[in-house]
């Protein structure tokens, strides 16, 4: 038995039929093919996941598909702009803040939620409001020093 | 706080592009979520795997039921051990290490006898990923539990439980008559230690135990085989090495090799973990089975449970030194957990005990010990971590002794060019003393650090690195720009600092060569993404290829200038030649429409280690209410030989000293009495988060590694192998207690606090 659910995500309204124990991180990459968000845990535990659901930044492998129905959903996938990058994509890539790349859009959808509600965070702030997010490869130093970044170049949204 | 580049220690070459920071070739990709990595992948018509893992640590397997599973709809295959092909007793270097095919065989599905808990038993595909866990779940198997054994020293007596009836030590002395959980014994001399020892004023000898801990790399292992009709297997995979998949396949399914084609995708961390294959094989025979593409991804608990985690360790060393803080002679026992098969990291740990110094007399002796656990492997610096921990710990006890300053007393002992390591090799011109002296000289070192519970440690660190082989080919375009084609799956920026070793070559730019990896089809063999060899062999067959373009050029040159090619001449990618004067791109827009297409080709098997220093100063504070540590300062010193693009060195030294302050701290396999790891998430296996970390100063030395051009000598690994001591130094700073267990997690430290202040 599926059920229909209808959502927006990244500004266009988009209708997909799951099954019930589908957790929205399945329908996203295995449905929609919005392969952007990763799976590393499947349990909340390393924000490879995360979208933003209706303003706020979750681990999508902790929400079921049929929660969507109704909701605004934003990707990693929605994150450049027509052909243009974000400011934190642009500083990501200028400070070399990736090595295996596969934290990456949990990290982006992450601090641009951070920098929406604090647009000038401390390093501590910034510490923080990433802190669940996994990284194995880079010890953090890079990340955070392309948030500030990013935090510096631009007041946008 | 910031990062800085030690004064260059040669004669500085100036070179355009390397050393600089251009932004690397595939990161638009990794912004915006399109790079591919392999779970992203839906090939047509593709089902889903699952294992059947054992519920015991250890256990008899009297049989297996699949058919309650198979009878499932949209069910399409079972697989168990007696679909692989029996294996042959045949071992083979994978580049970062050997691997027996019978052990790895029976690793990938048990034979007979479960090995450990989460070793993979049976494996079932079926439609949906959902369907395929429940069918394994109605997949019967019947155990008879046996008596487990789960650490080292246990595992080594007498009276242990055998995991192998047949096991029989590898040793130089005589061969024992019995079988044994002990695989090997290593043994290595130089000297006459007791000499030595008696020569020294000051002998100092510690017991040391290290926790099993993972690479944890956050994507989890995951392929899709497909095994076509005509016999051809194509097998989309994470993997550090496409080829050493490709030589693993064919030998534990006896196929040919040319009958394989390995795509390496994307591959999200490895840290010598995504070397073996665990699901690779499985998922193929399965696919052989139902005839259509079959998807394993394994779920993080499997990851734990059953892929390599590097070993928990047992370690005694022994140093003596003259009162003038010479070091007279070292010795060192040591036994590690291979996990549930032999060949675990001894070897390298038995090399790298003494590496770092310049011992007159030594010996050393190394135990390769099998357990209860899951098979372990390589991680990052394998068993050099574990040595370190012992080796500097110690160290730094001998110079406090001597109430000698502890960069001081590395530094009268450290080992340079012509020191010969107690197993044999004699050092080239390494960067040791440099590293030292840099730290010396950084603004940490400089200042004071003050304030209660807070102290200061220092530690060094060795890894050999190796070269191996590598090939690319090099494709002149039309427009000038460079395609390069390579085997080196890129886990951390490869892509570009293998390419602008090209560019420097050629006198173009970064942004002019397109580097592509590629599948085993598309290129020549190519060793493993691993033991840091990368940009330095891969990065030395990238100039052989520019080389071999630059001589095409010429003669296309000489040919459309109608002069002899001796009389061009090449500077700075300018060709002059018969009064004219050609750019590279320009000549190549020239030479495609007049000559043949100009390919360039890099083949390298270098034999050398580059061998690679790196010291760490850290600043600690130590509460004494809940034993938590925290670094309030980190900086790690290494010597990269040449740096080609600093912000992925200045990366790789940081994600390294960040794992290794995991280690240190807070990773560590938690077993209960039945073999069961107790911690096997994210959650609960605690990684470092950027919450629980400063930022991570870095000093990048080049001392010029005298086997490549550029003098690149590889920087991956080495940066893991000194936080651990230099922690344990620091908390003993900050409170009077030494410690000589990993990890020195809150409970440990607070409980050793306690027991100091009651004097327990
Ligand atoms: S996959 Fe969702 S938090 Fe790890
Ligand atoms: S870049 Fe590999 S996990 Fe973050």
């Amino acid at each position: 038995m599926k059920t229909h659910v209808t959502t927006t995500i990244n500004g266009a309204t988009v209708e997909f039929l799951c099954q019930p124990r589908q957790s929205l991180l399945a329908v996203l990459r295995d449905e929609l093919s919005l392969t952007g968000c990763k799976e590393g845990c499947n349990n909340g535990n390393c924000g490879a996941c995360t979208v933003m659901l209706d303003g706020l930044p979750v681990d999508s492998c902790l929400v079921l598909a049929v929660e969507a129905e109704g909701a605004e959903i934003e990707t990693v996938e929605g994150i450049a702009e027509q052909g243009h990058l974000h400011p934190l994509q642009q500083c990501f890539l200028e400070g070399a803040a990736l090595q295996c790349g596969i934290c990456t859009p949990g990290f982006l959808v992450t601090a641009k939620a951070l920098l929406e509600k604090n647009p000038q965070p401390s390093e501590q702030e910034i510490r923080f409001g990433l802190a669940g997010n996994l990284c194995r490869c880079t010890g953090y130093d890079k990340i955070v020093r392309a948030v500030q970044a990013a935090s510096q170049a631009s007041p946008e949204s | 706080m910031s990062t800085e580049v030690a004064p260059d220690t040669q004669t500085p070459a100036t070179y355009k592009v390397i050393g600089t920071r251009p932004v690397r070739h595939d990161s638009a990709d990794k912004v915006t979520g399109k790079a591919v990595y392999t779970d992203d992948l839906h090939v047509p018509n593709m089902v889903f795997g699952a294992f059947v893992r054992s519920p015991h640590a250890h256990a008899r397997i009297v049989s297996i039921d699949t058919s309650d599973a198979e009878k499932m709809p949209g069910v399409l295959a079972t697989c168990t051990s007696a679909d692989l092909p029996d294996p042959w007793d045949k071992v083979d270097n994978l580049g970062e290490g050997c691997v027996n095919y019978a052990h790895l065989s029976g690793n990938v599905l048990a034979r007979n006898k479960a090995l450990y808990k989460g070793h993979a038993v049976a494996a079932v595909a079926a439609t949906d990923s959902y369907l395929a866990q429940e069918a394994a779940r109605r997949i019967r198997v019947e155990y008879e539990p046996l008596p487990a054994t789960m650490c080292v020293q246990d595992a080594m007596r007498n009276d242990a439980p055998l995991l192998h009836d047949e096991l029989i030590t590898h040793t130089l002395d005589d061969k024992p008559a019995r079988p044994s959980n002990i695989a090997s014994h290593i043994q290595f001399e130089k000297g006459n230690v007791d000499e030595g020892f008696a020569a020294a004023d000051v002998v100092i000898e510690r017991e040391f135990k290290t926790a099993t801990v993972h690479q944890g790399y956050i994507e989890p292992h995951v392929s899709v085989a497909l095994w076509n009709e005509d016999g051809r297997l194509k097998i989309w995979t994470a993997t550090q090495g496409s080829f050493v998949v490709r030589q693993q396949m064919a030998e534990l399914l006896k196929m040919p090799v040319s009958q394989i084609t390995i795509v390496p995708c994307e591959i999200g961390g490895g840290f010598g973990g995504k070397i073996s294959v665990y699901e690779q094989p499985v998922a193929a025979v399965l696919s052989r089975k139902c005839g259509r593409p079959v998807k394993i991804m394994m779920q993080r608990d499997e990851v734990f449970e059953a892929t390599g985690p590097t070993p928990a360790s047992f370690m005694r060393v022994k140093l003596g030194a003259t009162k003038d803080g010479k070091l007279t002679a070292g010795k060192a026992w040591l036994a590690f957990d291979a996990g549930a098969f032999p060949g675990g990291v001894i070897g390298p740990g038995a090399m790298c005990v003494f590496s770092c110094y310049d011992l007159p007399h030594a010996t050393v002796d190394g135990f390769d010990v099998v357990l209860n656990k899951p098979k372990t492997q390589a991680y990052r610096a394998p068993g050099s971590t574990h040595v370190a921990f012992a080796t500097e710990c110690v160290i730094d006890e001998l110079a406090e002794r001597l109430k000698i300053d502890p960069i001081e007393f590395r530094l009268n002992n450290a080992a340079k060019e012509g020191t010969r390591r107690v197993d044999g090799p004699v050092y080239p011109r390494v960067g040791l003393v440099e590293c030292l002296q840099a730290i010396q000289e950084s603004d940490h070192w400089k200042t004071p650090l003050t304030g209660p519970n807070r102290g200061r440690g220092v530690a060094c660190g060795f890894w050999f690195n190796c070269g191996l082989k590598s090939s690319v080919t090099a494709n002149v375009n039309a427009d000038g720009t460079v395609t390069l084609v390579e085997g080196s799956t890129d886990i951390g920026g490869t892509r570009t600092s293998i390419a602008m070793q090209l560019a420097e070559t050629l006198g173009i730019t970064a942004e002019d060569v397109i580097p592509q990896v590629v599948d085993t089809d598309s290129v020549g063999f190519t060793d493993v993404t691993g033991g840091s060899r990368t940009t330095f062999a891969t990065g030395l067959a990238a100039h052989e290829a520019a080389l071999d373009i630059q001589k095409q050029m010429v003669e296309q040159a000489a040919q459309i200038w109608e002069c002899s090619p001796d009389e061009v001449t090449v500077a700075d990618g300018v060709y002059q030649g018969n009064g004219k004067s050609l750019s590279f791109k320009a000549l190549a827009v020239e030479a495609d429409k007049v000559g043949i297409p100009i390919v360039g080709r890099g083949v390298v098997d270098p034999q050398c280690s580059t061998n690679a220093f790196a010291v760490n100063l850290v600043d600690v504070e130590v509460d004494p209410e809940t034993g938590k540590v925290t670094i309030l300062r980190f900086t790690v010193c290494q010597d990269a030989g040449k740096a080609i693009h600093p912000s992925y060195v200045e990366g790789q030294m940081q994600g390294g000293s960040a794992q290794g302050i995991g280690w240190a701290l807070n990773e560590e396999y938690f077993y209960g009495d039945d073999g069961h790891m107790r911690n096997a998430s994210f959650l609960d296996y605690r990684m470092p988060t950027c919450y629980d970390l400063p930022m991570i100063d870095t000093i990048i030395v080049e001392v010029a590694n005298p086997d490549h051009p550029y003098g690149v000598r590889g920087v991956g690994e080495v940066p893991i192998v000194p936080p651990p001591p230099a922690i344990a130094n620091a908390i003993y700073r900050a409170t009077g207690v030494r410690f000589f267990e990993l990890p020195m997690s809150p409970p440990t430290v607070w409980n050793a606090i306690k027991g100091q202040t009651t004097g327990e």
